[in-house]
């Protein structure tokens, strides 16, 4: 091998860096969609390489369920303080008022699918033409299938059957007024990709994803942490289990995973072991059908 | 470890979904949850056996659920390599979405059904992998369990592929001959292929050479975003970032800023705020420029001594995207990289029949699918090399300024 190689790692990251990049030069009013979870995170430390020492051309918005673990806002808040960056938060709860939303109801009332109306209306108020996600093609079969550069109209639909060719490194950032653009750096990123890469730049990460004492109740097989925003009844049983997130949503839809993982080389074993993808064990609302995922994208959800 | 990004091209049914879940099944890429899945749509079959081709869509099943017809992109990684597999529906219909799934693609599988040999599907894949210049072919020959893996008969494919690849101008072929229901000669060799003496498909993707496929001598480097820092003390940082499209930047070399011309040095290199001496294709970096010179988004940074072509009008093997038809005459942008140009397509030269490979002289128009060749004028002078020899530099897509959407994949001669 030639001294003139780039591996594996180092040339998923110059590509998302790339599309970072494109974003920068192709819109006027980019931001990046931040969720407190390790895919967002590595998509802050890429924009760091992407962009520093410039100053990001986007702020990152977080659409705040008021569902979150607190430890992933703490972080959240130390990050945005340590790279002195803009983050816009955008809460559901308020949304929720001001439309007259109606919440979910029974034991797992997420907010899942109230999220879309607030970030609309986010993208509405700052005229954001480009939002850059997290997104991986990995995680689902919708995914699978969706550009790197993927059009929304202003209803912030995606319509997979009209999908713009997308070839080469070429990306056609071009919209109509009112339109956006959701753009995946890490597309073609794994799971494992990403551990290891976090391994490889010492990213730091909330500490709900190394294994940690927590009490939570069984629910069809997952463990779900005990939390206000979830109503126990008189079967359920509070268990303590040492246990880490492989994905960090709402508390109400993110499942824990029984681990002894402390460190990332433990994450990595563990993740190299298990025989369950990422969203079957972690996600909560993904269970519901096999289309829940393409239906969600349709209608605005990231 | 490296990637290796393939397109997996066959007609219906040659067993195309069949090999892709093969792989990801013997590479241990599919998991429990995803496996229970494809258990609960099987049971009803009889043998009690999972359907690997349930792991991806497949074109039928596409249809009948009425799922999007499209290209998928699959993961999986042994010890040696990462691999991007872009499932792209075979038939005529979808010949945009298999050049789209081809423009990054290193290697190319084409799959041929032992039973029916080398067919018009077969031609039209290795027509748009030849177009596309993907460097590395593999033409697999499946269902070889349903001619008594006869020796015979994968020769008898050979030789007629042979022609093809010939008449194509394919250079590195390999033929395998696999059973992907079976699993034979697909991770391991199988013993009922005695008369073989390659290594079985995984074996192969594994160990193909990229390395050579990356070109380290003719520097090339598109300027995606000036970095300029409104901090006081970075007040004179002005950083020119993108991605190295190919070949080696020094720190000091004499370099040309294109379109417009103008000679300067590389003063230094940043990757990731670190100075570096060097860099070299597919990193993304910062370069500086000695003197206060006029770059933008969309100029090419080359070297002095080694630069692309820069011209207005050029000629362009082109494949049509778009439901409206191309009309010569019809004005598009026109983007290579990160920049952006008017331009009109003059004329059609000819149309290719991607069935037959002859040319038909003069059309009037294209339609969607068509590949044909024609004379691109643009506003500005545009920088590239020819696709033939610089693929990551030579490709240009047409966007349609009112709809907004690409409508066509150029190759530029
Ligand atoms: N006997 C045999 N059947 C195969 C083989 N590969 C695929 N098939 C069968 O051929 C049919 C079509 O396969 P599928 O993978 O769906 O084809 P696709 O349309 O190319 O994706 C299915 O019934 C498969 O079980 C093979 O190597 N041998």
């Amino acid at each position: 091998m030639n001294k003139y190689h780039l591996d594996y790692l180092g040339q998923l990251e110059s590509e998302a860096i790339h599309i970072m990049r494109e974003v920068a030069g192709q819109f006027e009013h980019p931001a990046l969609l931040f969720s407190g979870g390790k895919d967002s995170i590595t998509l802050v430390h890429l924009a760091l390489k992407a962009f520093r020492p410039g100053k990001f051309p986007f702020p990152l918005v977080h659409i705040d369920t008021g569902h979150n673990f607190p430890e992933a806002l703490d972080f959240r808040d130390q990050l945005v303080e340590t790279i002195g960056e803009k983050l816009i938060v955008a809460k559901v709860e308020e949304t929720i008022k001001q439309k007259n939303l109606t919440e979910q109801k029974g034991k797992f009332a997420s907010r899942n699918a109230l999220q879309t109306f607030t970030l609309l209306d986010v993208i509405e108020e700052y005229k954001f033409d480009a939002l850059i996600g997290g997104a991986r093609r990995d995680e689902e079969k919708a995914r699978a299938k969706e550009r790197i550069f993927s059009v929304r109209d202003e209803f912030g639909q995606w319509n997979p059957k009209l999908q713009r060719p997308e070839l080469w490194n070429i990306y056609n950032g071009k919209i109509h007024k009112g339109e956006n653009v959701r753009a995946f750096p890490i597309s073609n990123w794994t799971e494992l990709d990403i551990w290891n890469y976090i391994k490889r730049e010492n990213i730091e990460l909330p500490s709900i994803y190394f294994a940690h004492e927590r009490e939570v109740i069984e629910h069809e097989g997952q463990l779900v942490s005990v939390s206000a925003h979830i109503k126990l009844d008189s079967t359920d049983v509070v268990l303590k289990r040492k246990v880490r997130y492989r994905t960090v949503g709402d508390m109400t839809c993110t499942a824990a995973v029984e681990s002894n993982a402390y460190d990332l080389d433990g994450i990595i074993t563990e993740i190299i072991a298990t025989k369950t993808s990422e969203r079957g064990e972690t996600r909560i609302d993904d269970k519901v059908s096999e289309a829940a995922m393409e239906d969600r994208k349709k209608g605005g959800y990231f | 470890m490296d990637i290796l990004r393939f397109i997996t091209a066959g007609s219906v049914d040659d067993g195309k979904s069949t090999l892709i879940g093969r792989l990801l099944y013997d590479s241990k890429s599919i998991l429990i949850d995803q496996l229970a899945a494809i258990e609960k749509q099987t049971k009803n079959k009889l043998n009690g056996e999972i359907d690997l081709a349930l792991l991806t869509d497949g074109l039928r099943a596409e249809r009948e659920q009425g799922i999007t017809i499209d290209v998928a992109y699959k993961y999986f990684s042994t010890d040696k390599r990462k691999f991007i597999i872009a499932d792209a529906p075979g038939h005529i219909q979808y010949t945009r979405n298999m050049v789209t799934g081809a423009s990054n693609a290193e290697l190319a599988i084409i799959l041929i059904d032992a039973r029916n040999g080398v067919v018009e599907q077969t031609r039209r894949h290795s027509i748009i992998t030849s177009l596309l210049n993907i460097p590395h072919v593999v033409v697999a020959i499946n269902k070889m369990d349903l001619v008594n893996y006869s020796e015979d008969v994968y020769n008898n494919i050979v030789i007629d592929y042979e022609q093809v690849a010939k008449s194509l101008g394919l250079k590195e072929v390999k033929y395998i001959p696999i059973s992907a229901l079976n699993g034979d000669n697909i991770v391991d060799k199988s013993a009922k292929f005695s008369w073989y003496e390659g290594e079985p498909l995984l074996t192969y993707l594994e160990n193909v050479q990229l390395d050579s496929d990356v070109n380290l001598t003719d520097p090339r480097f598109s300027v995606q975003y000036v970095i300029r820092p409104q901090a006081p003390e970075l007040h004179d940082y002005r950083g020119y970032a993108g991605k190295v499209i190919s070949g080696i930047y020094k720190k000091g070399d004499a370099v040309t800023v294109l379109p417009s011309g103008t000679e300067t040095t590389i003063k230094s290199i940043e990757i990731g705020e670190t100075e570096v001496n060097e860099a070299y294709a597919m990193q993304s970096v910062v370069f500086h420029l000695d003197d206060d010179v006029d770059v933008s988004r969309g100029d090419m940074i080359v070297p002095t001594n080694n630069q692309p072509q820069t011209e207005q009008e050029f000629e362009v093997l082109l494949c049509w995207m778009d439901n409206k038809p191309l009309i010569p005459g019809n004005k598009y942008l026109l983007q290579t990289n990160s920049n952006r140009v008017r331009s009109v397509v003059k004329d059609i030269e000819y149309k290719l029949d991607v069935n037959t490979f002859e040319k038909n002289y003069s059309p009037e128009k294209a339609v969607l699918n068509d590949i044909i060749k024609a004379t691109i004028k643009t506003s500005s002078p545009v920088s590239f090399d020819s696709y033939k020899k610089l693929r990551q530099n030579g490709g240009a897509i047409l966007i349609d300024e009112t709809s907004c959407v690409t409508v066509g994949a150029c190759m530029i001669q």
